[in-house]
C-alpha cells in the first residue's frame, strides 16, 4: 500500500466496488475478446443483481466492455455510448453456486462471431478476482502485472511460454494452469514483477497452439 | 523507511527530524515509491484538481443521484453558507457545504478521489478546499497536507481497516475524519504531537458509528455524515490547537476502532439489513428502488 491507496484511487462514484470494481471487470472481458465487443449478454447475482441501479452497475460494466477506464467521467454515460458504438447489451439475474455476493458473468461477442466469456467478482475497494475465462477456473487479481494466455493443451506449450518470458529477464512471481480437459482448451495465467513488454506480447502470439495473449495491467496503472 | 504501524511513532519521528508529518512522509513515500518528490506532488496537486472539481460539480441545483434518491443539497448549503447564517461561520459553512457537494457528486456518478473511500470521499476536500478558498492556505500546503491525511489512513488501514464491510462508517468516515484533523493541524502550524492528538479525538468522536446505508446505496446517511465528519475534524483539530491532548494515546484508539468494528454484528456492516436502512421508511425505500424480496 502507498499514499495514493489511501489518497485515491481517482474513480467515477459512487462505490469502489459496484462501480470502480465493476468497470475494471468488464475492461478484462473486453481484453480477453481482443477486439471490439458487438454483443453482450450480462448476468449479475446477488448484490450486483439487487442493486445495480442505484449504483451505476449496469453502467460500469458497459463502460469496461467498452474500453473506459475507473476514472473516465463518460462511465456515467456508457449506455448511450454503447448504442452510438454499435453495442447491444441486456442484463438478467444469474443464480452460481458459491459466488461472491458482486458477481458478473459477461459473455461477449465480436463482429466476426468470436465469443468469451468471463466470470468476475468486485471483492472490495476496486479490487476484482477473475473466476473463469470461457469456463476454465482462473485467479486473476490485477494486483500484479498478469499475462492471461488462451492456448490449446500440447506438450511443450507451458515451457514455450515461460521459456521466452525467462529469457526475457522479466521474473514470473506466479503461476497458475487450467484446462477442464486433456488435449481441449486451456489457460495459463502469469503473474511479473514488470509489464510484459509489446514485443514479448507479439512473439507469444506468434507461437504455434496460442489463442489469445492478453496482458492485465496490475491495479494502480489502470 | 517509515512503517506506518503507528500514528505516535509518525509524529515523534517528524518531531526529532524537525518537519512535519506531511513532509515527512512525502519524503519516505518518494524514496519508497522510487520517485522524485516533485513527481509525488504533481499527483497529489492533481487529487486536489479533481477534489475541486468534484465540489463544483456536486452543486449544482439540479444534480440528482442515480437512485433519485439525493441530489442539491450542496447546492442548498452552499447558498445558506453565502449568506452568511451558518453557525459555524463562513469557513465552516463552507466546509459543511464542500463535503455535501463532493459526497453527493459520488452518489450522482461523478469523478470523486476515494479519501480513504468513495462512501467518506467529501470530508477531506471539506476541509482543505475551504482554507484554501478563504486564502488561508496556499495550493503547495493543501498538497502536503494530503500526504499528513494519506499517511494517518495508512496506519489506520494497516491496524484497522478503513472499509464499511469490515468496520462500519467508523472505519469510512471516522477514518476520513482522523486524517481530516490531522491535516487541518499541521495546516494551521500546529505541531505533529497536536496533529496526533487531533486525530484520536475525531476518531474517539466517530467510534461505533455503524454503515447502515438505506437500499444499500452510497447516498443515505452516507452523504449527510460526510457534513457530520468534516464538522467533528474542526472541532478535534481545534481542540487540539488549543493544547488538548487525547487521553487514549492515538494508537490506541485505532485499536479501539478495530475492536469495536469486530464486534459490530454483520446487519451494521453495510449489508443494509440494520439501522436506519431497517426503519419502516428506509425499508419503504428499497422496496421502492428495487422491489420486494432478495
Amino acid at each position: 500500500m502507498d499514499i495514493f491507496d489511501v489518497i485515491g484511487p481517482v474513480m467515477i462514484g459512487p462505490s469502489s466496488s459496484h462501480t470502480a470494481g465493476a468497470v475494471r471487470i468488464g475492461r478484462v472481458a473486453r481484453e480477453i475478446l481482443g477486439r471490439p465487443a458487438v454483443r453482450a449478454e450480462i448476468g449479475l447475482c446477488g448484490s450486483f443483481a439487487r442493486t445495480f441501479r442505484g449504483h451505476g452497475t449496469d453502467r460500469a460494466l458497459v463502460a469496461g466492455i467498452l474500453g473506459l477506464a475507473p476514472d473516465d467521467a463518460r462511465v456515467r454515460d456508457s449506455l448511450q455510448l454503447a448504442d452510438s458504438l454499435g453495442l447491444t447489451y441486456a442484463f438478467h439475474e444469474e443464480h452460481l453456486q458459491s459466488a461472491h455476493p458482486n458477481t458478473a458473468l459477461l459473455r461477449l461477442w465480436g463482429e466476426d462471431n468470436v465469443r468469451c466469456e468471463v466470470q468476475g467478482a468486485s471483492v472490495g475497494g476496486g479490487n476484482i478476482l477473475i473466476s473463469r475465462i470461457n469456463g476454465m477456473e482462473t485467479q486473476v487479481t490485477g494486483q500484479q502485472e498478469t499475462l492471461i494466455v488462451l492456448h490449446r493443451d500440447e506438450p511443450g506449450m507451458i515451457a514455450a511460454v515461460t521459456g521466452r518470458v525467462a529469457d526475457s529477464g522479466l521474473n514470473i512471481g506466479n503461476f497458475r494452469l487450467s484446462r477442464p480437459k486433456k488435449g481441449a482448451q486451456a489457460v495459463m495465467t502469469l503473474e511479473t514483477d514488470l509489464a510484459v513488454p509489446a514485443p514479448l506480447l507479439d512473439e507469444l502470439r506468434g507461437l504455434p497452439g496460442i489463442t489469445r495473449v492478453v496482458p492485465i495491467p496490475a491495479n494502480r496503472s489502470v | 523507511m517509515l512503517d506506518y504501524d503507528s500514528i505516535g511513532e509518525l509524529a515523534r519521528r517528524a518531531a526529532s527530524e524537525a518537519v512535519t508529518i506531511g513532509r515527512l512522509v512525502l519524503a519516505d513515500q518518494a524514496e519508497q515509491l522510487d520517485l522524485p518528490q516533485d513527481a509525488l506532488l504533481r499527483r497529489m496537486h492533481r487529487n486536489l484538481d479533481v477534489m475541486r472539481a468534484a465540489a463544483r460539480d456536486g452543486a449544482q441545483k439540479e444534480l440528482r443521484s442515480t437512485s433519485g434518491l439525493t441530489g442539491g443539497d450542496g447546492w442548498r448549503m452552499e447558498q445558506y453558507a453565502a449568506s452568511g447564517r451558518a453557525l459555524c461561520g463562513p469557513l465552516g459553512g463552507r466546509a459543511i457545504a464542500i463535503a455535501v457537494a463532493v459526497a453527493e457528486c459520488n452518489a450522482a456518478m461523478g469523478r470523486i478521489v476515494a479519501a480513504p473511500t468513495a462512501g467518506s470521499c467529501g470530508i477531506l476536500p471539506g476541509a482543505l478546499l475551504s482554507l484554501l478558498e478563504a486564502g488561508r492556505v496556499t495550493e503547495e500546503q493543501a498538497a502536503l497536507a494530503l500526504f499528513t491525511a494519506g499517511a494517518v489512513g495508512m496506519v489506520i488501514a494497516n491496524n484497522a481497516g478503513v472499509s464499511g464491510a469490515e468496520g462500519g462508517c467508523q472505519a469510512e468516515c471516522g477514518s476520513a475524519s482522523a486524517m481530516a484533523a490531522a491535516a487541518l493541524v499541521e495546516l494551521q502550524g500546529g505541531t505533529p504531537e497536536m496533529a496526533a492528538h487531533a486525530a484520536a479525538i475525531a476518531l474517539k468522536n466517530q467510534l461505533g458509528l455503524v454503515c447502515d446505508p438505506v437500499a444499500g446505496l452510497v447516498e443515505v446517511p452516507c452523504i449527510k455524515r460526510n457534513a457530520g465528519g468534516v464538522a467533528n475534524a474542526f472541532a478535534a483539530a481545534d481542540l487540539a490547537l488549543a493544547g488538548v491532548r487525547s487521553v487514549i494515546p492515538v494508537d490506541e484508539v485505532v485499536g479501539a476502532m478495530r475492536e469495536v468494528g469486530g464486534a459490530m454484528p454483520c446487519a451494521l456492516r453495510e449489508t443494509a439489513e440494520g439501522g436506519l436502512a431497517a426503519t419502516p421508511t428506509g425499508a419503504a425505500l428499497r422496496e421502492k428502488l428495487f422491489g420486494r424480496g432478495d
